[in-house]
């Protein structure tokens, strides 16, 4: 999130779009009814499904999964026919009149630079025409065809109205009138909220679907501000804290990135990361990197870490491949190159797409560590459950080892929620039965490591046997010596650069913040966002005061928010070109003549005068990119592409199947289903009554949603000669699942190009395991394709047939 | 926001109400009581109401019951219909709009209403099964309880469950034992978006009519507070969006009265039903002497279970 959860109700309208909040986030959607109570806000849903969240909106638009880019272009479209566009905002805090190179264009559903053979794009052409003066031209007069702004207006004019009630199934009137309410926003005084999930994410063009709103609200002026953002709901309680920690294979913490092979030495690392400002007297914030990058290996390796050996980047693993996603570690494992895995709190057996091959790739492992508070399907993915897991038990020769570990309400410890606030949580229980923590488990296993590399060297053993390790008890670090070790600490005496006599840190005392690091190798510090959240004054996540001055919704007393404690990013945007506030009633952060100040951190140096340095201080341009540059896989705009399996053609580029630049296994575009034989557009989706996989095992949850079942509209069911509550076979080109049917007037089938789309609806909570009655999951039927820029799988948009069946024998 | 109450102390704390505070008993006669408690009431607005469950799953865990893992029958609701351990439980309706052609979901949360005219009370022939305190809460006593289901048939929207397990009534208390230490219902607690509210009735109404406030500003012309005179009004109130149609919430009763069978036998005929008694009962106890004992024919009780809706 830009924003925090609190800040939702400062709101004046809620636009979910790719989720369903009131369904899977409802204890944050109560900021949602706050809004509606507090500014007599209004709440737009944008859904294939009148969901939960629908039940409680103003105006519901139906949408077919997967082309959110042509109803979100349309609606850019809209703005600027009818002139609702935040002009000043637009034209000083966006790259709207920055002059692109000659050579970009878009034709036939393709940027310039598109290879067939290799899926992706040779990106020259994505990027600004920069003066001699190495700065990027600007048209402030946005006069120039060639800048941003007129390119974007080209490039929305193919979706109309007419265009996006073709693609979408959207109906016109309804189209428009969300389309106007989401304009009116263009206003300084009125702003939107913009809460999406996994209904985004989810698709082969997931990362587009998000920049595609987030151009819309920057054209209003709505980023920045209270009551304002793109705010992802996170689905679990820590999975923004996951990313943060860089728990992705090409990530370090603090969204650094681990080197690729061609990165050899620490130098030419650095050499792309430079981010020389783009614009006269900009600040470009990354600039600093190399002290965030130093100080993350000074925590990693400590005094092993020196200035001659480069920190010991060499310790850092190198990629070969962008990254080691868990579509690509499961084709891995399937073709027989990965054969042991260790899955900590994930249930691939249900979490991964196209079951069978998960199936049949953990069935090639020679071991499978299972570290989970729970009995997972995963762990019992060898177990013969009849129509549940049809497999052969004694053709498994994986094996399995259950590692049980502890819930979150056994372990201390911060968990970061969708607004990035690190709250500290203490333990409410003890584990039961042989339960440990997962500190416990990976310290043990780290232990034995280093022992073994200590007895028989091996390859490259100095990354294991170096590892800094300084905790009290090494079999088990605390939940306070691992915060500590992220906010980092001074290494030696950090004097005032002007008067090196001056001690501004102590050796040996916590960092008060980011800005405190260095990258000589005298501070460390293992997140560098997290900085400040454990500091000398203590533990700032577990602070628990819920003051809130002149009630702005910023709590900033309460917890830990990264960075630096800032409740909105971006938040210089708040105010106009001059440092006042667009609106006088959700003042932010204000220009007082010297400095920045107001009711949050402001999220640019304090001292940067307003009209030089622009708002956006995390880009070299200092400006919000309505224009990526090439810096996504699959097109510096969104463009509308159909999922890879779509009931309809892409009528705006016939020939082109899906993300053009996603990443398709070999193997797995043959699994691909076409219309005919899959005539139905399916979707998945959580329900609130579970959690995931997790509540099917709590005896309460599993009897307020005891069984599987798939939803339909009264038309499909009439059509197929299906009685609600009677049961149904769904089945794609990957698999099979047996469902209850529920046949519901909250799905209705669209017109999409002439024609008529069903849709069916899926839901994610059962397995063989636990309380619930036994059933399916989505993943049986799912595709094996992801973004082309980040790899979430394409949940949301597949095809399927349906067909009554005889219940299965009592 | 609705201002929440604050968590209890952790030091025990003797009950705010009690049997001194009765006002009504069934079967049997209370003195008035010495003092008048404040009326409390649970206000459900179905505007704000999500249908997440978690009331259901609160109520489950607060009284330390548990419902079967059952099955889906075609529809959200589970389960289906209340039950000896599911006090409370959502009701799912699709409707269209006639006016407007959109569907709207309309969520209602089922349980006990807390009439101020009890028709469960007035049913009940057991003796104290059924009270009623001046607050408002209407509460069973299990001890007491006979589970002959008059209550059922006394109450105007169908709510008591009869147990298999131990053949008594079970229903909504309002949690009452929360109440008399200064908190609210489970449910209350545990609502996300304060769509359930509880407080002083008072309180509540002006709450509901900032609500309908909001509402109306909306385009719901039609909304209003259910609180139904029919049965003195209730303690469990609803916001309803279409005010003039609650049938359309799963069939809740547009103008709920208590069984006018109840309401005979048990009402004013009570009364004089009363000194009939005591006057029979004296000739029948001469006729006792003189004749011996009595025999029931069947069709002295076909006609008994006719008078009392039940039999079947």
């Amino acid at each position: 999130m830009t924003n925090s959860w609190t800040d939702i109700k400062n709101t004046d309208l809620v636009v979910i779009m790719g989720g369903n909040a009131a369904e899977a986030h409802p204890c944050g959607f109560k900021w949602v009814t706050e809004a509606k109570a507090n500014r007599g806000a209004r709440l737009i849903v944008i859904d294939p499904r009148f969901t939960r969240s629908a039940s409680v909106a103003d105006v519901y638009a139906p949408i077919r999964q997967g082309t959110d880019i042509a109803f979100l272009l349309g609606v850019i479209k809209y703005c600027i026919d009818n002139d609702k566009v935040q002009w000043d905002y637009t034209k000083s805090f966006t790259n709207a009149p920055y002059i692109v190179k000659e050579g970009f264009a878009f034709q036939d559903g393709l940027f310039t630079g598109y290879d067939e053979a290799r899926r992706d794009y040779n990106r020259s052409t994505w990027e600004y025409e920069l003066g001699p003066d190495g700065y990027v031209v600007v048209d402030a007069t946005l006069q120039n065809p060639r800048c941003v702004w007129n390119l974007l207006k080209q490039h929305v004019s193919i979706y109309t109205p007419e265009m996006v009630e073709r693609i979408c199934g959207t109906p016109k009137d309804k189209f428009l009138k969300v389309a106007q309410m989401i304009s009116e926003t263009s206003s300084p005084t009125r702003t939107m909220t913009s809460m999406y999930a996994l209904g985004w994410t989810q698709h082969s063009k997931g990362s587009q679907n998000i920049r595609a709103m987030a151009m819309l609200q920057l054209i209003l002026g709505n980023i920045g501000v209270r009551g304002g953002g793109m705010n992802a709901l996170r689905g679990h309680s820590n999975i923004q804290g996951l990313t943060d920690i860089g728990l992705m294979s090409n990530l370090i913490p603090g969204y650094l990135t681990i080197p690729t092979e061609k990165e050899a030495t620490f130098n030419a690392y650095m050499s792309t990361r430079g981010f020389k400002p783009l614009r006269p007297d900009q600040m470009s914030y990354w600039q600093n990197y190399k002290k965030f990058f130093v100080s993350f290996l000074k925590s990693m390796w400590g005094d092993a870490a020196t200035a001659e050996n480069d920190f010991a980047y060499d310790y850092l693993p190198k990629l070969d491949v962008p990254g080691y996603d868990v579509l690509r570690a499961f084709d891995m494992m399937h073709q027989g190159k990965l054969n042991g895995y260790f899955c900590q709190g994930f249930n691939p057996l249900l979490s991964f797409p196209n079951r069978k091959k998960v199936t049949s790739a953990l069935s090639k492992l020679k071991f499978l560590v299972v570290m989970d508070p729970l009995q997972t399907e995963t762990a019992r993915f060898w177990e013969n459950h009849g129509d549940h897991n049809d497999v052969e038990t004694s053709k498994i020769q994986t094996e399995v080892i259950e590692l049980p570990t502890t819930c979150f309400a056994e372990d201390t410890g911060s968990l970061v929620n969708s607004g990035r606030w690190l709250q500290w949580h203490w333990a409410g229980g003890t584990p039961p039965g042989e339960a440990k923590h997962d500190t416990w488990i990976m310290a043990q296993i780290y232990m034995r490591l280093k022992a073994l590399y200590q007895k028989e060297g091996g390859a490259v053993p100095e990354p294991i046997v170096n590892l800094s390790w300084s905790y009290k008890d090494p079999n088990e670090p605390s939940p306070d010596e691992l915060a500590k070790e992220l906010n980092g600490a001074a290494l030696e005496d950090i004097t005032d650069p002007n008067d090196p006599t001056k001690v501004l840190i102590a050796k040996g005392k916590q960092l008060p913040g980011f800005a405190a690091m260095r990258d000589d190798g005298k501070t460390n510090g293992a997140c560098w966002i997290y900085s400040g959240s454990y500091t000398e004054a203590g533990n700032q996540m577990a602070r628990r005061d819920n003051s809130d001055q002149d009630e702005t919704g910023a709590f900033s007393k309460w917890a830990w928010s990264w960075p630096a404690n800032r409740r909105i990013l971006y938040n210089r945007a708040s105010a106009d070109i001059n440092g006042k506030a667009w609106d006088p009633s959700r003042k932010l952060i204000e220009w007082d003549g010297t400095k920045w100040s107001g009711y949050d951190v402001p999220d640019i140096a304090p001292g940067a005068k307003p009209g030089v340095v622009g708002p956006f201080i995390m880009n070299p341009e200092g400006t919000a990119r309505l224009f990526t540059r090439g810096m996504m896989r699959d097109g510096p705009f969104p463009a509308h592409y159909e999922p890879f399996e779509s009931p309809v053609v892409n009528v705006t580029a016939p020939k082109v199947r899906g993300n053009p630049a996603a990443r398709v296994f070999r193997g797995d575009m043959e699994q691909f289903g076409n219309a005919k034989e899959f005539p139905f557009a399916a979707t998945s989706y959580r329900l609130t009554e579970h959690f995931h996989f997790w509540t099917k095992h709590a005896q309460i949850n599993a009897s307020l949603q005891p069984e599987f079942f798939v939803e339909i509209s009264e038309q499909l069911a009439k059509e197929k000669n299906i009685q609600s509550g009677a049961w149904v076979r769904v089945w794609s080109q990957r698999g099979s699942v047996k469902a209850k049917a529920v046949v519901t007037k909250r799905i209705v089938p669209l017109t999409c190009d002439g024609k008529t789309v069903h849709i069916v609806g899926i839901p994610l909570h059962w397995g063989f395991t636990g309380a619930a009655r036994k059933g399916f999951g989505p993943n049986s039927l799912t595709p094996y394709v992801g973004d082309a820029n980040i790899e979430t799988p394409e949940y949301k948009a597949f095809l399927v047939d349906i067909e009554p069946i005889a219940g299965p024998v009592a | 926001m609705f201002p929440p109450l604050p968590n209890p102390p952790v030091q025990p704390m003797p009950a705010k109400f009690g049997e001194q505070d009765l006002v009504r008993r069934s079967a049997s006669n209370v003195a008035p009581p010495a003092r008048q408690l404040t009326q409390m009431a649970k206000l459900i607005d179905t505007s704000k109401c999500i249908g997440c469950k978690a009331c259901q799953a609160a109520c489950l865990e607060w009284n330390d019951l548990r419902e079967e893992v059952g099955f889906n029958h075609g529809v959200l609701d589970n389960p289906l219909d209340l039950t000896p351990s599911s006090l409370t439980v959502m009701r799912f309706s699709e409707w269209i709009n006639p006016e407007t052609q959109n569907l709207e979901w309309l969520i209602r949360k089922d349980g006990c209403m807390h009439c101020a005219d009890p028709g469960c009370l007035k049913a009940c022939p057991a003796p104290g099964a059924i009270v009623q305190y001046s607050n408002g809460i209407v509460d069973f006593d299990h001890d007491k309880c006979i589970g002959c289901g008059y209550c059922i048939k006394g109450c105007p929207f169908n709510i008591p469950r009869i147990s298999k397990v131990d053949n008594k009534a079970y229903k909504c208390t309002l949690c009452s034992d929360r109440v008399a230490v200064g908190q609210g219902p489970a449910c209350a607690k545990a609502c996300p978006t304060q769509a359930i509210v509880f407080g002083t009735k008072e309180e509540m109404k002006q709450h509901a009519e900032d609500r309908i406030k909001d509402l109306k500003s909306r385009g719901f012309v039609n909304a209003g507070l259910y609180d139904p005179p029919g049965v003195g009004g209730t303690h469990v109130m609803y916001v309803l969006h279409h005010a003039d149609k609650p049938e359309i919430y799963a069939n809740l009763p547009k103008d709920p009265r208590i069984s006018p069978i109840v309401e005979v036998w048990k009402g004013v005929t009570k009364y004089a039903g009363m000194v009939a008694i005591g006057a029979f009962a004296a000739v029948g106890f001469l006729h006792h002497l003189i004749s011996g004992p009595n025999r029931v024919s069947d069709e002295d009780e076909q006609n008994a279970e006719r008078l009392t809706g039940g039999g079947s």
